[in-house]
């Protein structure tokens, strides 16, 4: 029960706050909610990463840790179980940060700020809720609760053209998780339909061999994309690049950085730990799909002229990656997988906030009109500049770490396939290197030609500390990964023996 | 004769009691017509049917499975809670009814409606507990004939006196058709009763078969299924919008309760329970597809929520499939979250039209600039209906699908999920409507009045509570098996 109340309380935090930004009367009022709140999820989730780093070194070799179940739909085997492992500790610490500091980048947030702040909180907790349970009913349902807020914060406070995106967004997302809950009735009647609790699923007797072949050929397919819409697959990945580019700056960093994880770390924590000889089997059409997504998200962020698509663009590049690493099914890439979920989620909330500071500067986003800014606002564009050199993997940043994890585990599958892919996959760091120097150079450096843009400021207070935060994080992670990546992972191995110790070669691949 | 087997319709009699109670109130309580005083009360029939509720529900859980008059009339502890789930309804029924009730002309009818309405209800529950067919069908003319004189209750404006007609004259057709697939039963085996049936009905003879696609089309007029729905719209369009909400809440979800248990009882025991799921799998499919897709085009919100309870219903019915236990309580489940938001939309639909004459989509358009309240409840019910959590109705569409699933209907489910998806566009449409669509003439702020807030109250809490407080779901489940 102390376990159930202790990871809980990443859900009661927001509903607290949701409360108080119920009754908060002023703009200070608010402001000073979600600052409390967030602070709270920031302590709550460091004191879990120390507690849990100190349990794992204490010896506590269990799966997940600080499990607790509750009995909710008695009759349909439904409880409310929550646990974490080395995986969604990282995640949660993930998101608390860039909540935080999401509260910082909308500080100057207008009109309607409470209720801006009302469906922020409530996309958190979905966030929260995701990464805490273990069950698949409960994950599921925050899952549907991250997705929905998305709609009336793009539709109300976007820009551009706020009400098709908006739309797209959501509807491709519920379509995702249409196929999803297919996926998971299938899991849950396939296996026997004692549990809806991934842990035992998996470690039930027979393992989640318990699930038939053939039946786990039709629910993978569906819950992979299910999870795969989120995560940007190639070809459902076209709701993002417009919903960022719409979204406020805070909704973009939470849902670039956080809700486009969801979609990796289900595929990861439920179609694959499920359903492994799928996984074996059916894991080449998804490789190819996310192949195609890294290099295809990397050139089309080279086209494209407005600031927010080109970080869209790079944002289905790497999240794509995320989906590559989990399908290569060795441990390696698979810590890499979350490392890079980590970094890409931290960096690309760094770019969509200063993006955010600089177009609510100049009110265009457009890389053509924009030039010289380093004059003009000098910490912003230096800052920018460090986002996007840990974009492009900068040995030191982030994303350095991730992706060159990502690539030793991959090229670690000695067949030629697998190699192949990785060789093109690779490609997407030059491709990436292209299009972050041409718009540092373009935007940042030369001489300032619109003289609108001269009379413009640098940033101000609560957007300098929300940047630093992030930088610090980026940096953090770089130059210190060893303690990230080890924790991840205790939390990836017991999940890739699971799909390890099934060992089937795939015999539909065409390719091998 | 043996009068105590009248107590074990108890729950009529006292619902009698309440008619009887409010038919004597109106007498005494005549308005006077120059000053509008001496009106009826809405606390008293509101009163009244809670309390009437209230006490048949809190000792059901002991009582045991009775029938009475040689079987015509059954009794299980199921019934009295769907008998509670129409009463429940009613009763936010009567309190959004308040303020159109206060209009002047509708002063020196107030009695009537709620004697029509309350009878229509005696109707659904003579439905519900029959035994044999001929109750059932008493029942079944209860609760549609009133329910004629309701839909036309604004008799002086064209578009009720039209709708009116036209539910009528479906309402008999239907009926006609339900008893012709009756007849053909009869003849098939020789008894009425739903218990009797069961055993004598072979699954491959022609005669039982049509009979049994005859009684399922009269059920589908009454549940408005595609394609017995070309009544639904227009007749939702004309009547007062409350009567549109009982109409759409509370008759089309007794007649998915019996069109329930009498599959279950009378058609449930034999090799027809193949012909059934076979037709309902075409019935629920076309619903939920052709409604969802009508709606999206609709423009009078009337209209629009007589295609979303369209769609509504085929979910409803996916519980039926293939009669298994977990598809009866998820259907009971689906029909009390289904009656919570929904009413609650109609509450606000209602309150909106009373106060500004408007029910036009369009003129929803920047309503959260003017009312905010009621566009944010409005938002809980329309995110309810399209299955949002953590709102009651995600949770119901969820087991409604998981029981179908388990029946083995995968493609079915997969379907209808996808609805579900279409089903959010149209809903998402009214929520773009009030929140972000401009508008320079936008409905003007007012106060709603204590009824309205106290329905809103009910409904809203329905919304919330229902789902994430699991026991409502484990309570109905302790009952279902009842009817099996």
């Amino acid at each position: 029960m102390d376990n159930i109340l202790f990871l809980s309380s990443f859900v009661f935090i927001p509903l607290v706050m949701l409360f108080g930004l119920w009754v908060a009367r002023s703009i200070n009022q608010v402001r000073g909610v979600m600052v409390a709140g967030s602070t709270a999820l920031l302590v709550l989730s460091v004191y879990l990463t120390i507690r849990f780093l100190g349990d794992r070194a204490a010896g506590i070799a269990d799966e997940m840790l600080y499990t607790g179940a509750i009995s909710w739909f008695e009759p349909l085997n439904i409880k409310y179980s929550v646990g974490v492992d080395g995986i969604s500790v990282a995640m949660l610490l993930l998101s608390s940060v860039i909540v935080f500091t999401g509260t910082f980048a909308s500080w100057q947030l207008k009109p309607l700020t409470k209720e801006y702040f009302l469906w922020f909180t409530l996309l958190s907790m979905g966030v929260f809720g995701f990464f805490i349970t273990v069950d698949m009913f409960a994950m599921f349902m925050f899952y549907e609760i991250a997705l929905i807020p998305m709609y009336l914060l793009i539709g109300v406070w976007g820009s551009g053209r706020k009400e098709y995106s908006a739309m797209k967004l959501t509807l491709m997302l519920m379509g995702g998780s249409a196929f999803l809950m297919c996926g998971i009735f299938g899991i849950f009647y396939g296996s026997g339909a004692a549990t809806m609790n991934i842990v035992e699923i998996a470690n039930q007797t027979g393992g989640a061999h318990a699930i038939d072949f053939t039946q786990q050929c039709i629910w993978f397919p569906l819950t992979f994309i299910g999870f795969g819409v989120l995560g940007a697959l190639f070809p459902f990945h076209t709701w993002s690049p417009d919903g960022h580019a719409s979204a406020p700056t805070a909704v973009s960093m939470l849902h670039a950085g956080v809700l486009m994880k969801l979609g990796g770390y289900g595929c990861f924590r439920i179609a694959m730990y499920l359903m492994p000889e799928a996984a074996n089997e059916l894991g080449w059409i998804f490789l190819i799909l996310t192949g195609i997504s890294v290099v295809y998200g990397a050139f089309s962020a080279c086209v494209q002229t407005d600031l927010k698509y080109i970080n869209a663009y790079s944002s289905v590049s790497h999240c794509g990656l995320v989906l590559f690493a989990i399908l290569m099914l060795n441990q390696t890439a698979c810590t890499g997988a979350v490392l890079q979920m980590l970094s890409h989620g931290l960096m690309t909330a760094l770019f969509f906030a200063l993006i955010g500071m600089i177009y609510g500067r100049t009110h265009t986003r457009d890389v053509r009109e924009l030039n010289g800014l380093m004059r003009i606002m000098p910490f912003l564009s230096v800052c920018y500049v460090i986002a996007g050199l840990a974009n492009l993997g900068l040995p030191g940043l982030s994303g350095f770490i991730a992706e060159m994890t990502i690539f030793v585990g991959s090229f670690q599958n000695a067949d030629t396939f697998h190699r192949v892919l990785t060789i093109v996959a690779c490609s997407s760091i030059v491709i990436t290197a292209v299009y972050i120097l041409r718009l540092v150079g373009k935007i940042l450096y030369g001489t300032c030609t619109n003289e609108h843009h001269l009379k413009l400021t640098d940033a101000t207070w609560d957007e300098r500390f929300a940047v630093i935060c992030l930088i610090v994080a980026v940096a953090g992670l770089g130059m210190a990964p060893l303690w990230v990546s080890d924790m991840i992972s205790t939390g990836v191995v017991p999940i890739v023996d699971h799909i390890k110790d099934v060992a089937v070669v795939s015999t539909s691949n065409p390719f091998m | 004769m043996d009068y105590s087997q009248f107590l074990i319709m108890h729950e009529e009699l006292s619902l009698l009691a309440v008619i009887a109670i409010l038919f004597v109130a109106d007498l005494i309580m005549c308005p006077d017509k120059k000053s509008g005083r001496g009106t009826f009360n809405t606390c008293l029939p509101v009163v009244l049917l809670a309390a009437h509720t209230l006490l048949n529900l809190l000792p059901c859980c002991e009582a045991a499975e009775t029938s009475a008059f040689g079987g015509m009339y059954q009794y299980t502890p199921m019934m009295t809670i769907m008998k509670s789930i129409l009463n429940v309804g009613t009763i936010i029924v009567f309190l959004m009814a308040h303020k159109w009730l206060s209009r002047e002309e509708n002063l020196v009818k107030q009695g009537e409606f709620y004697l029509l309405t309350l009878f229509t209800l005696f109707g659904m529950y003579l439905m519900i507990s029959s035994g044999h067919f001929l109750m059932f069908f008493i029942g079944l003319e209860l609760a549609s004939v009133p329910m004629t004189a309701l839909v036309a209750f604004d008799k002086c404006r064209f578009e009720s006196a039209e709708a009116g007609a036209k539910f009528i004259l479906l309402a008999l057709f239907s009926s006609a058709l339900l008893l012709y697939g009756v007849s053909l039963i009869y003849g098939a085996t020789g008894t009425l009763y739903f218990s009797e049936i069961g055993a004598l009905l072979s699954g491959n003879s022609v005669l039982s078969i049509f009979g049994l696609v005859l009684f399922i089309s009269g059920m589908g007029f009454k549940i408005s299924l595609v394609p017995f729905h070309l009544w639904t719209a227009d007749t939702y369009e004309g009547a007062p919008t409350v009567v549109t909400g009982y109409l759409s809440v509370i008759s089309k979800g007794s007649a998915a309760f019996v069109l329930m248990t009498v599959l279950m009882k009378a058609f449930g025991t034999c090799a027809l329970v193949e012909a059934w799921n076979v037709g309902l799998f075409w019935i629920i499919i076309a619903s939920i597809t052709i409604a969802n897709l009508f709606a999206i085009r609709q423009k009078n919100l009337k209209r629009f929520m007589a295609f979303s309870a369209i769609s509504q219903a085929g979910y409803l019915i996916l519980g039926v499939m293939d009669g298994t236990a977990q598809g009866m309580t998820s259907l009971v489940f689906y029909l009390l979250v289904y009656m919570a938001a929904n009413l609650g939309a109609f509450v606000v639909m209602t309150t909106i039209e009373q106060n500004s004459g408007k029910i036009g989509i369009d003129d929803y358009d920047g309503l959260y600039q003017t009312n905010p309240k009621l566009a944010f409840l409005m938002t809980l019910c329309l995110f309810s209906l399209a299955g949002i959590p953590p709102f009651a109705g995600f949770f119901s569409k969820f087991f409604v699908f998981m029981a179908a699933f388990k029946a083995g209907f995968h493609l079915l489910v997969f379907i209808a999920l996808v609805n579900t998806v279409i089903s959010l566009y149209y809903y998402l449409l009214i929520v773009k409507a009030m929140y972000i669509k401009p508008n320079d003439n936008p409905i003007a702020t007012f106060q709603s009045d204590g009824y309205t807030r106290v329905a809103l109250f009910l409904s809203i809490l329905g919304v919330i509570v229902l789902g994430i407080g699991g026991v409502f779901y484990n309570y109905l489940d302790l009952f279902s098996y009842g009817i099996n």
